[in-house]
């Protein structure tokens, strides 16, 4: 007996509006569809109406978790565009910030996963020593979330003595406990159970079906764009990209504790050879016309930023594409033929921001695999249409 | 007087209050040491350290909105919860605590009275899967037949560990099971491995990390109890309780060496056994992750089943051998 459950807009499992819908033989996994657009906020549109600086605080809030990610692609774009080059001392704080962002949103996978596999006591544990790297971004910038430390041009914040040392200290408790966490991770059987061979993603397909950050390089592919691009400073900060060869969740779940401990090692390389100078310099405030990528290594991986300046003080054209968006097609072949126990790890495992994602609308159909583009107003015609011949019932039939 | 006595034992103690507030003390045991040993806190809030939050929330859930889903089978659907509860109390007044008498089988305790408990033991399995089932949700569907899945993989071992005592006691009676034990405490050491393996059994039976597939929130939502919600899904909760309960009883019935002492003393053996074999639930509770309905059956048929034969095995030879 083959039936469709619905797992999301709304699921205690996917904590973001992304419906999956997926075709069940059993307990196993026959078909799986994505259905996308519940999120749909607009940013780019706004963001051709608001200034260059305006925006660094628009890109910011794409995201809760990688707030700076999108902040910092988006400044790195515009410094190109306007042509300036912003100090060491800058770059070397803003590099800092999204190495701990790193660390907080791997840590804050790391849980989820465990919450995940209902190991509620690795989730519970994770979470409390991410609060270290909470507070080291609280004295860093002021802020837990929206960091607001990027500037056109360098960073609004400086480091002192104090607080360098505090990042160092707490740095050591963190590593102890990520070492543990590595250790936990890998060999409690009943957790590695659930994770090992679970949503194999082989290294061809994630080539070919354009996987990108843990999830690419977790089947085996060396692919880091702080390696192969550098951007900033990461050419003179010593570190390795980290990879497993297993494809699997549990592939995925190895790199990201690894990437955790080379985090931690760029953190106090930044800190040791931190440059004395200026943080920042003046940026003037309209940019030539031109058009610039800008790449940047997200926690969930490659990130990118399209810019075009038409010489005014305002972007004519702002694109993301948030490295979720590139994982969904990889997400469909590894959750075919797996159990729907296995679903929300899965899901997981890409570590979804579907609030990232999610800024252009082209509807899908899922079953034709149609691409419509629906106007406002027939929607609304088609929801009247709709509304008329229905008496209200108290029960939603399922959309079967 | 004898009338008194029943009235008694079916109204206080171990009757229904008495099941009531233990089995909710014993739900504030369990939430709080997991919170510790999740390095939370717990129930705080309701009575000191929090002891009274399992009533509150129960009546909390009986002041709530009770909603029956239109497709749902209606009788069944009501039913179920107060007939699931119904089955796990009875169990209780089984147990040998206060009202048996070793030579003079009774009403309670009578010979063959632990085969009768560990099938009222197997009924809340069914009640989950009907109340799954007849809740037509898809949701709850699924967690159904997880439900009857892992049932087959845990109750062959189940049933084998916990009648290995049985054999080596040579009595159908919990009353003289844990009495034979009492007498030749030695030989109570010779159950430990069929005790580790009824543990993990009991652990499924109850349907808690790692075996906590059936209503696995992250996967299928509710599962079994998607549709149920106020009075209804109270009841159920505590019907969970009073299995945990009745559970822990029984293998600290077998297992332990049982509550002698008759009234006072039996009660105080009765909540330190108890909360031992509770103590250990909620230890491999918080140490695992749930595996898969697929994992289950594997362990169960690969590890547990063997195990247990083997134990049995080697408990009739050394009988063979004492006697």
């Amino acid at each position: 007996m083959s039936f469709q459950i619905p797992i999301g807009p709304q699921h205690p499992a996917l904590k973001e509006p992304i419906g999956v819908r997926v075709t069940v033989d059993g307990e196993i996994i026959r078909e799986a569809d994505l259905r996308l657009g519940y999120n749909h906020r607009g940013v780019e549109k706004l963001a051709e109406q608001k200034t260059w600086t305006q925006n660094i605080y628009l890109m910011e809030r794409i995201c809760g978790i990688c707030s700076h990610s999108h902040a910092t692609c988006y400044v790195q774009g515009v410094e190109k565009l306007m042509e300036i080059e912003p100090p060491k001392r800058g770059l070397y704080i803003r590099i800092l910030v999204s190495e701990l962002e790193r660390v907080h949103s791997h840590l804050l996978w790391l849980g989820v996963a465990g919450h995940e596999a209902g190991f509620d006591s690795f989730f519970m544990y994770v979470w409390r020593d991410r609060e270290i790297v909470m507070d080291i971004l609280e004295t860093i910038s002021g802020n837990r979330v929206h960091y607001a430390i990027n500037a056109i041009g360098g960073v609004r914040r400086d480091l002192d003595e104090l607080q360098i040392k505090h990042i160092l200290d707490s740095l050591e408790v963190l590593r102890q406990r990520s070492a543990y966490y590595q250790k936990l991770g890998t060999t409690e059987p009943s957790f590695v159970a659930r994770l090992a061979g679970v949503g194999y993603l082989s290294r061809e397909d994630a080539i070919e079906l354009c996987a990108v950050g843990p999830t690419l390089r977790a089947s085996g592919v060396p692919m880091d764009v702080r390696k192969d691009d550098p951007y900033a400073v990461y050419d003179e900060v010593p570190f390795e990209v980290c990879t497993a060869d297993s494809c699997d969740v549990l592939g995925r779940t190895v790199v990201r504790i690894k990437e955790l401990l080379q985090s931690y090692n760029i953190i106090e390389f930044l800190l040791k050879n931190l440059p004395a100078g200026p943080i920042s310099v003046r940026a003037p405030r309209r940019a030539k016309p031109n058009e610039v990528i800008s790449r940047y290594e997200a926690p969930r991986g490659e990130n990118i930023h399209y810019i075009k300046s038409n010489g005014s003080d305002k972007p004519e054209r702002l694109k993301v594409r948030a490295p979720t968006l590139a994982n969904y097609a990889a997400t469909i072949k590894m959750l075919k033929n797996g159990f729907i126990a296995d679903v929300p790890l899965i899901f997981a495992a890409i570590d979804p921001c579907i609030c990232c994602a999610e800024r252009s609308v082209a509807i899908v159909d899922a079953r034709t695999a149609q691409e419509r583009i629906v106007t406002m107003s027939s929607l609304r015609e088609l929801s009247l249409k709709t509304a008329k011949h229905q008496t209200r019932k108290r029960e939603a039939e399922w959309p079967l | 007087m004898a009338t008194l006595r029943t009235l008694c034992y079916l109204i206080l103690y171990p009757g229904l209050l008495f099941i009531f507030f233990y089995s909710t003390f014993a739900e504030w045991y369990d939430r709080k040491l997991y919170a510790r040993l999740q390095n939370r806190m717990g129930p705080t809030h309701t009575g000191r350290a929090g002891v009274l939050q399992p009533i509150a929330d129960f009546i909390k859930l009986m002041s709530k909105e009770d909603v029956v889903p239109e497709r749902a089978d209606r009788g069944m659907f009501r039913a179920l919860p107060a007939f699931g509860l119904a089955i796990v109390s009875a169990g209780m007044l089984l147990l040998p605590v206060w009202n048996y008498s070793l030579s003079n089988p009774s009403a309670t305790s009578f010979s063959g009275d632990i085969v009768v408990l560990l099938y009222i033991l197997s009924l809340p399995t069914f009640i989950f899967f009907l109340a799954g089932w007849s809740s037509t949700n898809l949701f709850s569907t699924v967690g159904a037949t997880r439900v009857l899945t892992m049932l087959f993989g845990y109750e062959v071992p189940l049933f084998l560990t916990v009648l290995t005592p049985a054999v080596l006691a040579s009595s159908w009676r919990l009353a003289e099971i844990a009495a034979f034990y009492r007498h030749h405490p030695g030989l109570a050491l010779l159950n430990i491995p069929a005790f580790i393996i009824a543990l993990i059994c009991v652990q499924a039976k109850l349907e808690r990390t790692p075996f906590d597939i059936p209503h696995a929130e992250t996967e299928i939502v509710g599962g079994t109890f998607t549709e149920y919600s106020g009075k209804k899904l109270a009841l159920f909760r505590l019907m969970m309780d009073v299995e945990l309960v009745v559970a822990a009883g029984l293998l600290a019935t077998v297992f332990l060496g049982g509550f002698p002492g008759g009234l006072l003393p039996g009660l105080i053996n009765f909540i330190i056994k108890t909360l031992l074999v509770i103590f250990l639930l909620s230890l491999l509770r918080a140490t695992t992750s749930r595996i898969r309905v697929d994992q289950v059956i594997s362990l169960s048929w690969r590890y547990l089943a063997p195990l247990a034969v083997i134990q049995l095995l080697v408990i009739i030879f050394i009988k063979g051998l004492i006697s």
